[in-house]
């Protein structure tokens, strides 16, 4: 058995009540490659964000229980102490400066120096750089991970998988690197340069050091991981040798709850042949989800969910339909073709869109809750307005009594319809986005994330409404959320969008695994499960 | 790799047209200026030359203080203004207390560097807490900064700080500091050219030693990038341009000062005795140098026959007008006649010149050296800090705030420091401005400074996030070349020179609004959302 390099010991946080990492006992050894993985909101990043002394961490109270290096008690306050403490991080997104050579870039704030006249007077800082000595110091760290590329090329051009490795080589220069942490390291790269990277992770394990490797692709934690550690809902489910694993096991460990999920079931609802919706090719430049290319089907009468991680590109189709982010496609509703990137004639055409984004795109937060639901329909249908002296004026009556009645309908919990939307607590201004897209009287309803940041109680409120909407007005759905169990507890079908494209379509009952594996896109999910394409297929 | 899909479409396609791009506020300046040169016959190039250069030397060190803060990431520092307004406060000090020459101006260059220390450093804090914003905050404080020096100079002094309203510097009610105050010449113990008359030399001189110092200093670099294994930053093409150029501008002067007729330097003979004629002067000695001057006209006339009647009747004016006349009551009369011989002479050498260029060149006014040399001084500072670790943090700060502070360099400290140098710097050069100018305009020589400087480095191809010491003095150059050739256009094209005033407010800020425009531009061109 190799020595334990870092230890999580029953390591609990909590912000302001709410639970995100729950006894975690946690261990990475001297030369091991240890992944960590988990949904989004598992506890990955609060783990991380603690063994680096983020500020995040300390403003909101500190974390119980201990971290312990090698064997040893450490208390870390900052990312700067924690790189004294031979702790690395390879981000996601990348911490270089484009205008910088690449031995500027690892050695920025570690260069060296040689003294002078004037910095013998006025202290270190005036030293003069050393260049040389930091040229060779930066080819021995390329060289180390077999990179042929000159030390003193700038940054800004390189190819995404060069930069990958220049943040590697940044903290493998720095001296006494223990640990290194690898946050979604292949999610920008393609397939050769992941290979690649990979490579030369398991290279740098073999020198001893221990390293944290987080990805969602189950298919490479089987390939380069020792052993595999599962945390869901902020609880260490299990840690596993990957040799007494497999891909399968694990997505279903990732995914399953013991909670059950309850169908709800209407015998009202009348789904129809027609297709409302068609989508073709669609490409949105939504930064952080892009689209590249998905095609898309909705009947009448439908409630669709659109599944997967984030980052993966789920959010970018309603956004790029809605015309919120530049898409490029074809988009047909109701026979007739959408213009793209112009979102006043796509509500016009009797699509209603509830944002992902509540506070910024969803609401005017310093108006009231009335001006708020009545807004759209102004602006699109002209609807709440009159003329006056050739003057066009807002219909506050009107406005009144409509705000009154969805206040009551949808149970908004407000003082007054004069109340600002950005008092009110999560739910109700989620409450406030659905009355205001009700207001256009849509034939055709975007939701996304409708229950981020909500409580539980309000959650259930939501979806039933969404449900009540269908069943009783026959209104479609689309409805885009990172919660796989309120998609199952009222989609007839759930596509899971992997990398910027469809992986598949699940029905609602189909197994954890499936959903497991589906949503990390292991390359491997062809081999097993035969059920699975019968279930697929638009 | 998007970035680099981009670049390099830019660089095969759109190659002449991206630079245009870039240096377009720089081609406008040159095309102005060539145009200014086309349509107007009658500009004479000794004059341009001469004004250039006075304007040169006199604004260089304001311009090049820019660049730090630039470097640093605070992009254009409109606040040098407050820096300006320490130099002036250090002056006015200096003139109240009768301090003069030397230990004047070393007195003025440390109150202002005091001064501009404690101001830039609040400056600097202000520039942290207005961060993204840190040019309109600079200009907002600068006026606010003005209001304060107004306060202090038109009411504090006198009402708090008590002055004997007789001072000259005092205005008569005895409140208040005068709007323009009159500084000492530096003969009678005064700051008035206290720098510019230290040591002068003609101008193709100090074109030939600039021209062999700037190849040494091409050789030393190429050596040195070669020694520190950089090599890779020598570039054959632009180094084998620049060693040529600066063999040409030497060949030229050497030229010029080959062929130029002895009679220039007779003519500054001359003209040096008259500037120095004043009542303690020697009048005996003074009458053996003319009497040295009148044998070796007469050596010249000699042997050149076209100028000899010239020359003759300068010889007899000298001997006959003025040596009997140079007496202490007709001292005045006597200066302004030796002047108009000197010019007599000079056209004379104009006529016997071998060429226009050469008789041009010789009729440039002197250079100030020791200015000349704390400009480059300044150059070669700015160059090498950025080659230290404290340089390195400003370059790292300046291109992303967010990952030097991740990297663990003091952000706010480091932004400060930059602010502190280019306000000291700025109060340097504000000084060596008025000392140049001789006169201390108090309410108003400090205001524009922030705009000309700023516009002076974008016209040299800078831009709010890149700028360099090349940029500063190539730009210093062409905008003042703008300034001198703008009512010789205004003439020519509208029979009105007075248009000048309107064409300078045009182009300066003209020049700001196109920069800042093409920044945002061009950030905005970057952050632009593309589908994949």
């Amino acid at each position: 058995m190799k020595d334990t390099l870092l230890r999580f010991s029953n390591v609990s946080k909590n912000y302001y009540g709410n639970v995100v990492l729950e006894n975690i006992n946690f261990e990475v050894r001297a030369g091991e490659i240890h992944a960590l993985i988990g949904e989004n909101g598992a506890g990955k990043s609060t783990l991380m964000n603690v063994l680096f002394g983020m500020p995040v961490i300390h403003t909101t109270g500190g974390y119980e229980g201990d971290v312990l290096i090698n064997g040893e008690k450490v208390d870390i306050k900052s990312p700067y102490e924690a790189m004294h403490a031979g702790i690395g991080m390879v981000h996601q997104e990348f911490m270089l400066i484009p205008g910088f050579t690449i031995t500027e870039n690892i050695k920025i704030n570690r260069e060296i120096t040689l003294p002078n006249m004037v910095s013998r007077i006025l202290g270190k800082r005036l030293e003069t750089l050393d260049m040389i000595k930091m040229n060779t110091d930066a080819r021995k760290a390329l060289d180390t991970l077999d990179m042929g590329i000159e030390e003193f090329t700038l940054v800004a051009g390189l190819p995404v998988g060069h930069k990958q490795f220049i943040e590697i080589a940044r903290e493998i220069d720095k001296s006494g690197i223990k640990i290194l942490v690898f946050d979604e390291p292949t999610a920008v790269l393609t397939e050769s340069e992941a290979h690649n990277l990979l490579n030369a992770i398991r290279r740098l394990s073999q020198l001893g050091i221990g390293i944290i490797f987080i990805s969602h692709r189950l298919d490479e934690v089987i390939d380069v991981a020792d052993r595999v550690t599962v945390l869901r809902d902020g609880q260490l489910v299990t840690t596993k040798e990957v040799k007494d694993t497999n891909a399968v096991e694990i997505a279903q460990l990732m995914i399953g709850r013991s909670v059950t999920i309850e169908r709800v079931h209407s015998d009202k609802r009348k789904i129809s042949d027609d297709i409302m919706l068609s989508v073709k090719g669609l490409r949105v430049g939504m930064p952080g989800e892009m689209v590249r290319g998905i095609d898309l089907e909705v009947r009448k009468g439908e409630i669709i969910g659109i599944g997967g991680l984030a980052g993966q590109g789920k959010l970018g189709i309603a956004n790029g339909i809605m015309g919120t982010y530049p898409a490029r496609g074809e988009v047909i509703f109701n026979g007739k073709p959408l213009k793209m990137n112009a979102p006043h004639l796509t509500i016009a055409s009797g699509i209603a869109f509830v944002s992902e984004d509540r506070k910024g795109v969803g609401l005017l937060l310093n108006e009231s809750i009335e001006l708020n639901i009545a807004f759209t329909d102004m602006q699109i249908n002209n609807g709440f307005l009159h003329k006056f002296a050739g003057f066009t004026i807002k219909n506050y009556r009107e406005i009144r009594k409509h705000a009154e009645r969805m206040i009551k309908d949808l149970d908004i919990r407000c003082k007054s319809s004069l109340q600002n939307t950005g008092s009110l607590s999560g739910g109700n201004q989620q409450k406030v986005c659905v009355a205001r897209a009700l207001t256009q009287k849509p034939q055709f309803i975007f939701v996304s994330e409708p229950t981020r940041g909500i409580d539980v109680g309000a959650k259930k409120l939501i979806l039933d409404l969404l449900f009540k909407l269908n069943e009783e007005y026959g209104m479609t759905i689309v409805m885009t959320s990172s919660e796989l169990a309120e998609m199952r507890s009222i989609c007839d079908k759930i596509i899971i969008i992997c990398n910027g494209t469809v992986a598949g379509v699940l029905t609602p009952d189909a197994s954890d695994a499936d959903f497991g594996l589906m949503m990390s896109g292991s390359r491997i999910r062809n081999a097993g499960d035969a059920a699975l394409t019968d279930k697929g297929g638009i | 790799m998007l970035l680099g899909e981009e670049n390099k479409v830019v660089f095969n396609y759109k190659g002449i047209l991206s630079w245009v791009l870039d240096n377009i506020v720089t081609i406008i300046f040159v095309l102005f200026v060539l145009f200014g040169f086309m349509i107007s016959k009658d500009i004479r190039m000794n004059y341009f030359l001469s004004e250039l250069c006075d304007r040169l030397f006199r604004n260089s060190f304001l311009v090049l203080s820019l660049i730090i803060p630039v470097l640093a990431g605070l992009g254009l520092n409109f606040g040098i203004v407050i820096g300006a307004m320490c130099g002036q406060a250090a002056i006015a000090l200096a003139r109240y207390h009768g301090l003069g020459g030397m230990s004047g101006l070393l007195f003025c260059f440390v109150i202002s560097f005091l001064l501009a220390v404690l101001c830039g450093y609040f400056t600097g804090k202000l520039y942290n807490k207005t961060r993204g914003q840190e040019m309109i905050a600079g200009l907002i404080a600068g006026f606010f900064a003005n209001g304060v020096y107004q306060f202090i100079f038109l009411f504090m002094v006198g009402v708090i700080i008590k002055v004997p309203a007789t001072h000259p510097l005092i205005m008569p009610n005895g409140i208040g500091v005068r709007m323009t105050v009159d500084l000492v010449p530096v003969e009678n113990g005064g700051l008035k050219f206290a720098l510019e008359n230290m040591y002068k030399i003609p101008f193709v001189h100090a074109l030939l030693v600039v021209a062999l110092v700037a190849l040494v200093i091409l050789f030393i670099g190429y050596y040195l990038n070669k020694k520190r294994g950089e090599g890779y930053k020598n570039r054959p093409v632009s180094f084998g341009f620049n060693v040529l150029m600066c063999l040409l501008i030497a060949s030229m002067a050497v030229y010029v000062m080959a062929a130029a007729p002895k009679l220039f330097g007779v003519s500054s003979n001359l003209n040096a005795i008259a500037s120095n004629l004043n009542k303690e002067s020697d009048l005996e000695a003074v009458k053996s140098e003319l009497r040295a001057i009148t044998s070796e006209i007469s050596a010249i006339a000699a042997n050149d026959d076209v100028i000899a009647p010239r020359l003759n009747a300068a010889v007899s004016d000298i001997n006959d007008m003025i040596i009997p006349n140079l007496t202490p009551a007709k001292l005045n009369a006597v200066t302004s006649f030796i002047y108009a011989t000197a010019s007599d002479i000079n056209t004379a050498a104009i006529v016997s010149s071998p060429n226009v260029m050469v008789s041009n060149f010789m009729q440039v006014r002197t250079v100030p050296v020791a200015v000349g040399l704390l400009i480059i001084g300044l150059c070669i500072f700015t160059s090498l800090i950025m080659r230290t670790k404290l340089g390195q943090d400003f370059r790292s700060v300046g291109q992303s705030q967010h990952i030097a502070e991740v990297s663990g360099i003091n952000v706010d400290r480091t932004r400060i420091i930059a602010t502190i140098i280019s306000t000291v710097l700025a109060g340097w050069g504000q000084l060596i401005f008025i000392q140049s100018l001789g006169t201390l305009s108090t309410y108003s020589a400090h205001t524009q400074i922030g705009m000309f400087s700023v516009a002076a480095l974008l016209v040299g191809g800078a831009s709010t996030s890149r700028a360099s010491v090349k940029n500063a003095i190539f730009g210093t150059i062409l905008f003042n070349a703008m300034f001198i050739m703008s009512p010789t256009i205004g003439e020519s094209l509208f029979g009105a020179a007075g248009l000048a005033e309107y064409f300078r407010t045009l182009m300066v800020y003209g020049v700001i609004g196109v920069a800042l425009g093409l920044h945002v531009w061009k950030a905005n061109k970057k952050n632009r959302i593309v589908v994949e």
